[in-house]
């Protein structure tokens, strides 16, 4: 099976079952996103899925043939998507754990809608826990994010 | 910090070291060896080392060592900025090394919120011991007193003439001379602070945002296997049959290994059970699914939230044993014209940090190394070297970033299952906790119930107050026999209740316990917090007083607790009371500060529901208002909160006012999450059945205000926490008349 991630193809033989998240974290040793529940219940390893925000922990691989992967190591090329800049600029993370999953799900919304209230963030980012409570700078860093695609 | 920046930075450096000012332009006419010459007793190769915290290579360049696990709270930064303020460095040219587990460092168990109150002086020193052998070298060089020198943007700097001269030309030198003694050793005046007090961003926030951070979980070694394990459902149970030699056959799988069985007392060890090792997670994981094990369950299988629920309120309502007294509160309560007596419940709760448990070894005949998300290196060190059965020595524990601590990771019970499991396979192991392990299998914040009376006169004043408190406690963990509230859980937020009542009576009562006991972010804070500050507001409410004004009369004058004068002993976080007295005045400011910001006065013209809360841990004062709505399906949300904090002498303001913002939304989860257990199996398993705030639970706005202060450092991490459930539970009392004294509190109040 054929599949392509951060635009680069590779060959899986592996179990057509097994959820992505275990490919890109234990095959090709690409740590970025995380694991945290398996359930899809967390977001912590929210990847792109043509683009699409989705829980990589719950998805097999076999439906990802013929589809483009993107995780936080492919979001941008020098860290300088305008969510990155934006979690820089309001010093996000604590731990960090959960905020490859935090930047991938926000730049989705922010990539499609630039003009947000605080009930679009919320509903958008309610899937994603963070146990060390960065929500509220989340909140301000989508919104600085947003305005960033604006200007880009 | 190994990446290209940093090389370019020391290429940028060793150019700007030949070509900058005054006293290396003169040098730099002459070859770079004779230049250092002028300073040299003789070259050094592996650069300068004063103390286990720094070390300077031959180019200047300077290595600070962080002893203290990072876990969120920016330790990694805060603690190199305490040595750059008197070192003189600049950041450009430091680098930050992860320390390992080595007695030689001190304390390095990260627990506690302590990191800066307790090394915040010694690290001060260090870099201030460092910075004068610069001087003295560099004085030697210009030949003049080294008291006329500083050091400051990683030169040193002779006052009167104004020469200076880079570290990279006095390190060669420096190597050679004595270590000063420490009453020659001088700190910068608080004035003259540059770093302490300013907010540097976070080393690794650049590592945080592009995915190359590594955790416990994404540790990787050559020829490294998988591990997941099955542990027993009930605590102690034990192994009766399983299928393992079918599971072994299974795709992917390279070994199923049995673990010890374990017995009373936990302490750390692993649980026991079955291990699967195999050549990735899911194969692993997929495995274990497979095992169909019957178990022992043993005598914990006894063990009912409900039922026991009941048993501790009733615990809670009986005599207990007197810990701290002033007066004759029984002859309060025959005198008063009226008494409120209230009981609170708090369940367990499992720290849930986003990182599940993670650890990978490599074990020879003779030595081991791991790498691990540990908040206690040490710790981890003692367990592996124990269970092993080789020396302290020859355990290496490399420590991760963690991905969230909260106190799990201070149990090192996963490193000695990797260890183990690596012993046994013969080649590297990863031992990977899923959620669900986290949830079933964890160190757990207690189960507590309380029980409080007021007694009041005719004016309504409090004449007496009584508080007995009842949980299987921490040290249960480490002795089977152990039912008591120990001293040190006494100790944060009962003993030290600050109200200024003639009459005092607090108790505690006995519980056993049946699963592990843990701590947890501020530990027993969080529930008498909860109790105490729930029935402050109850109490206001009832004689029809506003609740501010009813706190700030019961916290009465200002004052320092008197400890001696009620018999009592307090520990005090373990630091001098005279250095860090329970501050009556303290703890009112921030109650002042926070009502002000919250517009507390206002609140009944302006429409909002606000609770409030305060208290006083880690030697620190925090208060909390959360505001409340309620929408039309009945659930609450937080549109504001805010919070005042007084930790005296703070590093980093920000990242002091993002564990204030964390702190608190942790404060909410330990409102709304409960662990139950039924049959002695823990009933939730991930974050379906185990609530913890997200985005809509938590405030959309919050407002801190670190109180200004030259007051000794006090802690951080821990103090935001514990007046987040009781500041929500009041307000929720203001905006629907339901009083919550049970958690969790449901997120829907309509049908609770």
């Amino acid at each position: 099976m054929k599949v392509i991630i951060n635009e680069q193809e590779f060959d899986y033989q592996g179990d057509p079952d097994m959820p992505l998240l275990w490919f890109i974290r234990d095959d090709l040793k690409m740590t970025g996103t995380k694991y945290s529940c398996g359930m899809a219940l967390c977001g912590a390893c929210t990847v792109h899925i043509d683009g699409e925000p989705t829980r990589s922990c719950q998805l097999p691989m076999n439906a990802i043939t013929g589809k483009s992967v993107t995780t936080i190591e492919g979001l941008s090329k020098d860290d300088s998507h305008p969510v990155q800049e934006a979690w820089r600029e309001h010093n996000v993370p604590q731990c960090g754990y959960c905020q490859s999953g935090q930047m991938m799900q926000a730049a989705a919304l922010v990539d499609k809608q630039q003009t947000l209230t605080d009930d679009d963030i919320e509903s958008h980012m309610a899937g994603n826990i963070c146990r060390c409570g960065t929500y509220p700078r989340i909140r301000a860093a989508v919104k600085t994010a947003a305005q960033k695609v604006v200007v880009k | 910090m190994n990446d290209n920046t940093v090389s370019h930075s020391r290429r940028a450096f060793l150019k700007r070291s030949i070509t900058a000012s005054g006293f290396t332009l003169s040098l730099s006419l002459l070859p770079g060896t004779q230049a250092q010459a002028m300073f040299a007793g003789g070259a050094s190769d592996s650069g300068f080392t004063p103390n286990v915290f720094i070390h300077f290579a031959n180019n200047g360049e300077v290595e600070i060592t962080c002893h203290r696990s990072e876990m969120g709270q920016q330790v990694r930064t805060s603690i190199p900025q305490v040595i750059i303020e008197e070192l003189g460095a600049d950041w450009q040219y430091v680098t930050i090394n992860q320390a390992t587990g080595n007695a030689k460092y001190g304390d390095q168990n990260t627990d506690g919120s302590r990191s800066i109150r307790r090394n915040f002086k010694r690290l001060r020193e260090t870099g201030a011991m460092a910075a004068l052998m610069l001087c003295t070298a560099a004085a030697k060089g210009w030949q003049v007193d080294p008291g006329e020198c500083y050091t400051e943007a990683h030169h040193v700097v002779h006052k009167p003439s104004g020469r200076r001269v880079p570290f990279a030309d006095v390190i060669a030198v420096a190597a050679t001379l004595a270590l000063p003694e420490t009453q020659d050793v001088k700190l910068k005046a608080r004035q003259n602070w540059n770093q302490i007090g300013k907010a540097v961003p976070s080393i690794d926030i650049k590592d945080m945002t592009n995915g190359s951070a590594v955790y416990g979980q994404d540790v990787v070694l050559d020829d490294m296997c998988f591990a997941v394990i099955q542990r027993p459902p009930v605590l102690f149970g034990k192994v009766k049959s399983s299928n393992q030699a079918e599971v072994k056959k299974m795709a992917g799988v390279v070994d199923v290994i049995n673990l010890p069985e374990a017995s009373a007392p936990a302490l750390f060890n692993p649980l026991g059970g079955i291990a699967v090792l195999a050549s990735n997670t899911w194969l692993a994981w997929q495995a274990v699914n497979a095992l169909n094990t019957e178990w022992d369950n043993g005598t914990n299988a006894s063990y009912n939230s409900e039922a026991y629920q009941q048993t501790l309120l009733e615990e809670a309502g009986k005599p207990g044993e007197v810990v701290r007294k002033l007066g004759d509160f029984n002859q309060a309560r025959e005198r008063a014209s009226n008494v409120i007596d209230a009981s609170y419940y708090a369940p367990h709760l499992a720290q849930a940090p986003m990182e599940p448990p993670a650890a990978t070894a490599r074990v020879t005949a003779d030595s081991a190394e791991i790498w691990a998300c540990v908040q206690s290196p040490q710790s981890a060190q003692q367990q592996v070297a124990n269970a092993l059965q080789i020396p302290l020595e020859a355990v290496t524990i490399n420590v991760t970033l963690l991905g969230g601590g909260f106190g799990r990771k201070a149990k090192p019970d996963f490193v000695v299952e990797a260890a183990l499991l690596a012993k046994a396979a013969g080649r590297p192991v990863k031992v990977i906790w899923r959620r669900e392990d986290d949830i079933k299998h964890g160190y757990y914040h207690t189960v507590s119930a309380q029980r409080l009376s007021a007694t009041l006169d005719d004016d309504n004043n409090v004449t007496g107050w009584y508080h007995k408190t009842v949980f299987p406690p921490i040290s249960s963990t480490f002795n089977s026999s152990a039912n008591k509230p120990s001293d040190g859980e006494l100790d944060l937020g009962l003993i030290d209740t600050p109200f200024a009542v003639p009459n005092l009576q607090l108790e505690r009562g006995e519980a056993d316990a049946h699963v592990r006991i843990g701590w947890l972010r501020s530990v027993a804070n969080v529930y008498h917090a909860f109790a105490t500050q729930s029935f402050v507001a109850e109490l206001a409410h009832q004689t029809n007083t506003d609740h501010k004004t009813f706190l700030l009369d019961l916290i009465g004058p200002d004052r320092h607790i008197d400890f001696a004068k009620s018999n009592a002993k307090y520990s005090n976080y373990g630091d001098d009371i005279s250095d860090y007295p329970v501050d009556t005045a303290r703890l009112k400011q921030v109650v002042e500060t926070v009502t002000k910001m919250a517009d507390w006065n206002n609140q009944a013209q302006q429409g909002r529901f606000l609770g409030l809360a305060v208290h006083r841990s880690f030697l620190s004062y925090a208060a909390a208002v959360i505001e409340v709505n309620i929408n039309e399906r009945g659930e609450w949300t937080i549109p504001n909160a805010y919070m005042a904090l007084d930790a005296g002498t703070v590093v980093n303001p920000d990242h002091v006012k993002a564990q204030c913002e964390g702190g608190l939304i942790y404060g909410i989860s330990c409102a709304i999450g409960q662990i139950t257990a039924l049959n002695g199996e823990v009933t939730q398993s991930n974050f379906h059945n185990y609530l913890v705030a997200r985005m809509p639970q938590t405030p959309v706005k919050i407002d801190v205000e670190i109180i200004q202060s030259d007051a000794l450092p006090g802690g951080v991490g821990e103090p935001p926490t514990p007046p987040a459930a009781g500041a929500l539970a009041n307000a929720l009392f203001a905006a629907t008349g339901q009083r919550f004294r049970n958690l969790p509190i449901p997120l829907n109040v309509k049908t609770a």
